[in-house]
This record gives structure tokens, sequence and C-alpha cells, in this order.
């Protein structure tokens, strides 16, 4: 576990840097604040109800395609680290799961799961 | 003497040295230097002069003072919260982009080791998978900027960013499967090792003579990840302004753009690292008296140049190509990414179980 230890230091490094920045902006920055300033940006138009509303399903479903490609992904690795000590049966097993893969893309694709007009 | 020699021995110790080289030394000022190439090479594209004003008494550098002057610029920008935005999440925003531009370097490794010592700043066995897994987290970054400023337009980037960055990680993770089956690692150092042999004594054994397909693959899902022209939809200057960081301002502003800058700088560290070679001279090994230092220094140089090169080469894809709508977009990489990849993987797979 040793060698994840500088990782962790990197990250905290990265958030250490952009903590300063931030720092920066608040020390030096002037405080000239009114009130049309802080209404958020709507290209010069008064603010029109609030955000939060409504989203595209579209979202939601490139969320859940994305989980299911990603976790398969996730199981591959393994095996392609391995391939050549597991070599013909272990690449019939992966075309195995490959496939069941495609036609989960191609599921999805018929579905109109990944249209977005 | 012996004292400090001994203390930099340590293995703490010299972690925090390689980290703060690696970062201050090399990412920063490279991402920093890119600010200006971005607007400087931009300019020349589109035949104009471009930065040139920022001076100290009669000496402009080339537009090279312009560096300076933005930061001082943006340094006392005012620093602006808007109404109604949620102060904390808003806040650590910037951190989780910066940090996850950052990360990358961790496991890149700038020249070849002597000895026992290693010119990375860790080489863990996960490698890869590691740092994607937490580059991935860059997708906070846009996501709670977008969600905690209470404007519309930054909602619209972030929700943009999040479909995107999460559809490219997929084609991300699986252009490199490829990669790990011919070099049988996930390991940095192992694929970097690998690809110091030579076909017939003559061509590299480089990532991209292996790989061609993955290398594309996994180049346009990294400049869709950083959110870059021509993927740049989440931040479309054109319909949504700036998306996920309309709001920001000042310095924090600033540290959205540094790491977009820095991010360049990994994505080129991290294409010269699987696809060129890393820092493996090609036909190096023919001199065999070289001496070591020379043999780093050329290393190191040849990982540098090559870097600096696909820095230049996002930069110019940026200002040749024009951009992609935001459905074209998760079309290219659902539609035509994703099945490509599919097919490098199983035809790697079957070519290396064949010849094994």
């Amino acid at each position: 576990m040793r060698e994840y230890l500088p990782i962790l230091i990197m990250i905290l490094v990265g958030i250490g840097l952009a903590g300063v920045f931030t720092a920066i902006s608040i020390l030096f920055g002037p405080k000239l604040s009114t009130e049309t300033k802080q209404t958020p940006f709507e290209s010069g138009f008064l603010t029109q109800g609030t955000e939060g509303q409504r989203y595209d399903v579209k979202f939601f479903m490139t969320a859940l395609v994305f989980l299911v490609f990603d976790v398969e992904v996730v199981f591959l690795y393994p095996w392609a680290v391995q391939i050549r000590e597991l070599h013909w049966p272990g690449l019939i097993a992966a075309l195995f799961f490959i496939s069941v893969l495609v036609l989960g893309l191609v599921y999805d694709w018929k579905k109109g799961a990944l249209e977005w007009e | 003497m012996q004292l400090v020699l001994e203390f930099l021995a340590l293995p703490f110790v010299q972690d925090v040295l390689k980290i703060l080289f690696i970062l201050l030394l090399f990412a920063m000022p490279l991402g920093t230097f890119m600010t200006l190439m971005e607007r400087k090479w931009s300019a020349a594209v589109q035949d104009r002069i471009g930065p040139n004003r920022a001076n100290i008494g009669s000496y402009r550098g080339r537009g090279l003072l312009h560096i300076a002057a933005d930061a001082l610029k943006s340094i006392f920008k005012e620093d602006l919260i808007p109404k109604g935005a949620d102060k904390f999440l808003y806040t650590i925003a910037p951190f989780f982009s910066f940090m996850s531009a950052v990360a990358v370097f961790a496991i890149i490794p700038i020249a070849g080791p002597i000895g026992d010592f290693k010119f990375q700043v860790t080489d863990v066995q996960p490698g890869l998978l590691f740092i994607f897994a937490i580059t991935s987290l860059g997708v906070y970054g846009a996501v709670l900027a977008g969600a905690s400023s209470n404007s519309k337009f930054a909602l619209f980037g972030g929700t943009r960013a999040s479909a995107q960055m999460i559809s490219y990680e997929v084609f991300l993770g699986l252009s490199l499967m490829g990669l790990f089956m011919v070099y049988g690692s996930t390991q940095v150092s192992a694929i970097v090792e690998g690809q110091g042999e030579h076909w017939f004594g003559l061509i590299p054994k480089w990532g991209v003579f292996t790989q061609p397909l993955g290398f594309v693959v996994f180049f346009t899902a990294l400049i869709a990840e950083t959110k870059r022209a021509p993927f740049d939809a989440p931040e479309g200057e054109s319909e949504i302004v700036a998306g996920y960081f309309v709001e920001y301002s000042g310095m924090r502003w600033s540290s959205f753009m540094l790491a977009e800058y820095i991010a360049i700088v990994g994505v080129a560290a991290l294409i010269t690292t699987l696809f060129f070679g890393g820092y493996q001279v090609p036909w190096l090994y023919h001199w065999e008296s070289a001496p070591q230092w020379l043999v780093t220094l050329l290393q190191f140089g040849k990982f540098a140049s090559f870097t600096f090169i696909f820095c230049w080469f996002q930069i110019q894809i940026r200002w040749t190509v024009p951009k992609f709508r935001f459905d074209q977009t998760m079309a290219l990489g659902w539609k035509k990414l994703l099945p490509v990849a599919l097919l490098n993987t199983v035809v790697t797979a079957i070519i290396i179980v064949a010849l094994a």
C-alpha cells in the first residue's frame, strides 16, 4: 500500500493549489457587490423562473447505458491482462461475454436510447 | 552534508520532491504556457498577430508577458458569488477539476529508471485504472459548478458535461483494452518497457503501431473528456456562453481554465507514454557505450518534445475542426467509437491468442 501514498499527496497538492487560488481571489478581489451583479447571468435579460426545472430524459438514459457498459468493461480488464495465460478457453468465454454486450448495445440502439434529436 | 543526503534518501521526501518537480517545473509551467500558445497559435491560424501588447518598458517578449498580465488581472478581479448559489459546492467545484487534471502526472514516467530510482512519482500495479478512477472525479467539478451556480446556463452546461464525460469514459477504458493485451499489464512502467523493443531491430514497438485503432479512439475520447473543441458543447461559447463556469470570476475562474490547460498537458503526456514509447528513444540500444546521464537526458528530451508536440496538436485540432452539436457528439461516441473500440478489442484478442 506504500506506493499509493504519493497519489494521495498528489491529490492533496492539487486541492491545495486550487484552494490557494480561491483564497487569493477572496483576499485580493474587490468587494463591490450590487443587487444586479449578484443576479445569475441570463444574456442580459431579467431572470425568469428558477433553475431546477425538468430536464430531458435522455440524460438519464445516457447515465443508465453508461452504468451497464462501464461496469462490463471493468469485468474485461482482468482477462485482457491475462490473455496469454487464458488462451483459447479464455478468449471464447470473453467473446461470449462481449457478444452479450453487443446485444445490449443493439437493443439500446433499436429502442432509441442513443438518439438525441 | 551526510545528513542532507540521508534526508534526501527517505522515500517520503523523494515522493514529495518528485511531485513538486513534475507539477511545479513541468506540468504547471507548460500548462500556463499553453494559455499563451493557444492565443498565439489561433492568431497564426487566422492570420493575425495575436497578443503582443503587454510590456515592461520597451520589452514585450513576443507576448510572453501576457501570461503574467493575465495572472495579475484575474487576481484583482472581483470575487462574485451569485445570489441563491450553494456557497460550499460553488467553492469546492474547481477543486475537483484541478485535482483530476493534476492526478494524471502521478504515473507518468519522464525518463528511464536508473537502478532502483524511478523518474516516476509512483508505479502502482493497477496503474492506469487507478488513475482513471481518480480523473473521472473531474466530472464532479463540472456538475457541481453547474448545479450550484443557480444559473440556467450553468445548469445546461453542467448537465451536458456530465452526459458527455461519463459517455466518453466508457470508450476511454475500452480503447485501452487492446494495449493492455499487447503489453500484458496495466502497469505504466511495463507498458513503456514493452514499447522499447523493436521489430527487426528497425520499427519501434510503439503503441501507435500495435494499436492504431485504439490510439484514434483513445485520443478522441481524451479530447472529449477535457471538453475541448470539437467536443465543447458543454462550454459552447455561442449558445450557453461558458457553460458550467459562467458564474465564476477571478482566480476561481482561473483555476478552471488552468485545470483545462494542465489537462491538455496531461493528455499529451498520456498519449506519449502509452502510444509513442514514453521516454523510450528508438534505436538508442545500438549505442551501448552511451553514458548514463546522456541517456537519461535524451529520454527526458524525447518525452518532453513529444508531449509538447501533442499539446500543439490539440490546439491545432481546436482551430481546424468545426465543433460538433451535442447530439452529434453523443452519436459519434455511442454509435461509432463504441463499436470500433469493441471490434478493436476482439480483433486484437484473436490475433494475440492465435500467435501465442
